[in-house]
């Protein structure tokens, strides 16, 4: 019988063998990190709303489901949502006062699927208020602590995912990615996070940032667990209109392959200035073990890279801007008290509703699709996405993965970008291209700087998400950054 | 000074699909408020639209039929704006892409002749929500039942130079999406709108005067005075010496005049930008051909055979193809009695009236195109008069069956025996020697003007029955013996 203070350390496939061969039963497990939350989150501030009965009833189906014989690899398996993920009948705030007292009347198409094949959803995590930020701590319930070091941030928006994750309080969880937020908080909590290709996961009841760069994706310790999430979560939905039909790879059966002449590409841009030489020597080191693993490198470049930022502030907070209307205090969410008239019930709603960073996204996006500077902002980052999407397509021709640093930076301290949005933003200079591309990312742990997680991008063509999460299993089989806990927890 | 009108109209027709454009709720009018409203209706956070194909296919019907090139790809664009009955606070709508490029529809005016009216773009949208404000003491009430609705937005050309010319247009508009099926074509519930962009130039001018736009004007009648009011008002303010300002105006029936809601400066910037949550939409060239295939007999078409095939006149044709229950109506009535004179006679007269009287449409008629058939049948074959066929108009209206039965329950058949004609004029004449007397001593032009006393007394001592050919006849060879 394997003991309370070792459950928490293992990872989802482990846990899928351990319930197999019933060492313990999800109940069990579920009570024992439920417990751990309990003990631990205040440290974290990871999770926004923890769903104990639910928990412990999803847990008890899952092993009524085993006892009847069914055996899935997620059956039983806990895990956590981002709070963009509608829940019925549960909180789903996105991190906002503005949906503080919103129960969705519904699942997301991303936790229908998970709940199907068994898993436990022992909560909704915090994040960064409607998925703006790269540090989770614009969030209405307050920031994020990165466990590596309290007094850190953990990265954003998917920050509680990354951080309850990293602390052993979850095995894994979902997050979503618009510009990096699987990816960057991936980095700077150790763990591995996938970007799948945009399409490939169904945005059904994720509730909406900027649709077209929105996309769900796991997050976990291994590649492996990211594989295990991908397979139940990814696939075509009808009620998802930028659902791509096509088949699923299977995630699983390709980790095994051997990476032996495998093609990565090693971005000059990615190399450049701004990057701490310290993250850059750590992602070195790592192509010198895929190189051992039988991988070719190649410079390549990707010229529009610097046009990335300017171009996604510009795209994100324009779609922002209007999905971001409905929140108007008329049917849902939160209201003003004693409005005098119609524009009061508004003006206030949204004031009092929405905090700093996503008014200043929504003035943003107001303004960039304003008559008169439509052209100069909306339509031309739409062409600068196409010609960032046209580098990828030539990059691919001669490379079959690229290769380069998660985030330019370490973790940062708690406030310090606070004053100054624009640094923040520039922390997503690598990750922001695969969303504006819409093809899959990868994060996964690549060393220590200073007692702090460093992270490797990897990115692939349209839907090879499979050749991603190979590429990082088989480094992770001679490495082991990723097993590496956080002191305390 | 000579004034002229120049009028364009974009009309909101409701395609008459089961579901909504963008989510799977009915579209049924006049349900309980909210009862088909789901998620994405209401605009639940997370939720996202599915453009419905039956949509797509309507907009692309209408599109053949004016002759209109479909776009091979067309984007739907987020119109934004806050208010309360649209939830999502922006309406799904096509701008720069619209699903139906430049067309045309020629329509017939009252004197017969015909104009073409070019048609600038038709695009597909979602209809917002309905705000209540009557009942709910000082608060207002939203009903997302209509939110969703498909829409065709059809814009044409300021082609149009009267208020009359207008009310054509959209009676031809209104026919051809009843043809198509595409819409129901209910003013009074809204299933069609009308926007009308209306200004004035001196006659001669080739700039446009400055328009005005009156909103939702909501029937035939509204439309024509709802224009003929707005440039009476355009050219007394410029005759005044004052200037039309570009603004959005109301028309009310109830005092028969249009009133400023807001002038351009107030407009919103709507900031369009395509829909990130919809692929732009690919129409493929077999599907174009598949639709077109299924495409019904058209206003148009219908017009010209019936003068083709029939004879008929051009302004017979174009009232009896206005609509296709009435044209159907028609053909049933001809293909019984084969004779499409009659058949347009009797259905633009008896059947009309009878319906304008009873407020019924044509598919209510209490007469049925078999049953006027029949009758007509019995005209030309000399069995009735059609005096007497009137009679037994009535008589089917007032459901007493078919013409043949109560031709014979009233005794109706037309007197065609020669010898019973012939004693019954002889006694109308014994009753009348007096005027024989005259008649025989009359010249020929007063015996004409004669004549027809005899005929009167003639038919009304058979009833009406005798035949009326073999009564003048007959009366004629007595008379001058």
């Amino acid at each position: 019988m394997m003991k309370d203070s070792d459950m928490h350390n293992l990872t989802l496939a482990e846990i899928a063998r351990n319930l197999a061969e019933k060492h313990f039963s999800a109940e069990e497990l579920t009570r024992t990190l439920l417990a751990r939350i309990e003990q631990l989150d205040p440290q974290l501030n990871a999770f926004i709303s923890v769903t104990d009965e639910l928990a412990i009833a999803q847990a008890k189906a899952a092993d009524a489901r085993r006892a009847a014989g069914e055996n899935g690899t997620l059956l039983g398996a806990p895990i956590g949502h981002k709070d963009l993920f509608c829940t019925q009948g549960i909180r789903t705030s996105c991190g906002s006062k503005i949906l503080d007292n919103f129960k969705a009347p519904y699942d997301a198409t991303v936790v229908e699927r998970l709940a199907a094949a068994g898993t436990v959803t022992l909560g909704k995590l915090n994040m960064d208020e409607f998925a703006m930020g790269s540090a989770n701590e614009s969030s209405y319930y307050g920031a994020v602590k990165n466990p590596w070091d309290l007094t850190r941030v953990p990265g954003g928006s998917s920050g509680g995912s990354a951080a309850a994750i990293a602390a052993r309080l979850l095995p894994a969880a979902t997050g979503t990615d618009t510009g990096g937020s699987i990816r960057q908080p991936a980095a700077l909590t150790n763990l591995t996070g996938l970007k799948p290709t945009y399409g490939r996961v169904s945005r059904w009841g994720m509730v909406a940032y900027a649709s077209s760069l929105d996309q769900g994706g796991p997050m976990a310790r291994t590649a492996e667990d990211c594989a295990l999430l991908l397979s139940a979560m990814a696939g075509f939905d009808a009620k998802d209109s930028t659902s791509v039909d096509q088949p699923l790879d299977d995630y699983l059966a390709a980790l095994s392959q051997p990476l032996a002449g495998l093609r990565i590409g090693l971005p000059k841009e990615y190399f450049g200035a701004g990057l701490d030489p310290k993250i850059s020597d750590a992602v070195m080191a790592s192509v010198e073990e895929l190189k051992k693993l039988g991988a070719t490198v190649k410079e390549i470049s990707l010229p529009n890279m610097q046009h990335a930022i300017p171009s996604y502030y510009v795209i994100a907070p324009a779609e922002a801007s209007s999905n971001l209307s409905r929140f108007d205090g008329v049917r849902f969410g939160y209201r003003c008290e004693n409005p005098v008239d119609l524009t009061d019930l508004y003006k206030r709603s949204r004031a009092e509703g929405f905090g700093d960073e996503v008014k200043r996204r929504i003035m943003v996006g107001t303004y960039a699709l304003s008559a008169g500077y439509y052209d100069a902002y909306y339509l031309k980052a739409q062409k600068i996405r196409r010609l960032i999407k046209q580098d990828f397509v030539a990059a691919f021709e001669q490379v079959d993965v690229i290769l380069g640093p998660t985030t330019p930076n370490l973790a940062w301290k708690l406030g310090e970008k606070n004053a100054d949005p624009v640094s923040a933003y520039l922390e997503d200079i690598y990750t922001i291209t695969a969303n504006l591309a819409g093809i899959p990312g990868l994060a996964m742990p690549a060393g220590f700087i200073d007692g702090l997680p460093v992270g490797v991008q990897l990115l692939a063509p349209y839907f090879q998400e499979a050749r991603l999460l190979n590429v990082a299993h088989q480094y992770q089989q001679v490495t082991d950054w990723h097993m590496r806990a956080p002191a305390g927890f | 000074m000579q004034w002229e009108t120049v009028i364009g109209l974009e009309i909101h027709a409701q395609l008459a699909t089961q579901s909504k454009i963008f989510s799977g709720s009915a579209t049924t009018f006049g349900a309980e408020p909210n009862t088909q409203a789901s998620l994405v209706d209401l605009g639940m956070p997370g939720t996202l639209p599915v453009l419905n194909a039956e949509a797509v296919r309507m907009a692309c019907k209408f599109g053949l039929a004016i002759d209109a090139e479909i776009a091979p790809k067309n984007v739907f664009a987020r119109k934004n704006y806050f208010y309360p009955d649209l939830p999502k606070g922006y309406q799904t709508s096509q701008m720069d892409h619209p699903i139906v490029g430049k067309g045309y529809l020629d329509i017939t005016l009252e004197d017969g002749s015909t104009r073409r009216i070019g048609i600038t773009r038709a695009h597909l949208e979602e209809d917002a929500g309905k705000s209540l404000h009557e009942d709910f003491h000082g608060m207002s009430g939203i009903d997302l039942n209509r939110a969703g609705t498909p829409l065709l937005e059809i814009v044409s050309e300021p082609d149009i130079r009267s208020a009359k010319e207008a009310v054509a247009y959209v009676k031809a508009i209104h026919a051809l999406v009843r043809y198509l099926g595409i819409c129901d074509g209910n003013m009074a519930e809204g299933s069609l709108r009308c926007d009308c962009n209306v200004s004035v130039r001196p006659k001669g001018q080739a700039e446009f005067g400055t328009r005005a736009e009156i909103k939702n004007v909501n029937s035939f009648r509204f439309i024509e005075k709802a224009i003929n009011h707005e440039v009476q008002r355009q050219i007394e303010l410029i005759e005044d010496g004052g200037k039309v300002v570009q603004e959005t105006r109301l028309y009310d029936p109830n005092k028969d005049e249009t009133r400023s809601m807001r002038s351009k400066e107030e407009a919103n910037d709507y900031r369009y930008f395509p829909c990130p949550d919809l692929l732009p939409v690919v129409i493929e060239q077999s599907f174009l051909d598949e639709v077109r295939a299924s495409l019904p007999e058209l206003p148009v078409q219908k017009r010209e055979r019936f003068e083709r095939e029939f004879g008929l006149s051009a302004y017979d044709a174009d009232v009896l193809a206005a609509s296709r229950e009435l044209a159907d109506y028609f053909e049933q009535v001809n293909a019984t009695c084969s004779d499409a004179k009659l058949a347009a006679n009797w259905v633009m007269g008896e059947l009309s009236s009878l319906l304008n009287k009873e407020a019924l449409e044509i598919e209510q008629s209490p007469v049925s195109a078999e049953q006027l058939g029949g009758m007509i049948l019995r005209i030309k074959d000399d069995t009735i008069s059609g005096k007497i066929a009137k009679m037994v108009f009535e008589a089917m209206a007032a459901g007493e069956g078919s013409a043949d039965e109560i031709i014979e329950k009233k005794g109706l058949k037309q007197v065609t025996d020669s010898g019973a004609i012939e004693s019954m004029l002889d006694e109308v004449l014994a009753a009348n020697a007096e005027q024989v007397e005259q008649y025989r001593a009359s010249d020929e032009a007063k015996r004409g003007k004669m004549f027809g006393f005899f005929v009167g007394q003639a038919m009304k001592a058979s009833k009406g029955k005798a035949n009326p050919g073999q009564v003048n006849q007959l009366l004629k060879k007595k008379l001058e013996g």
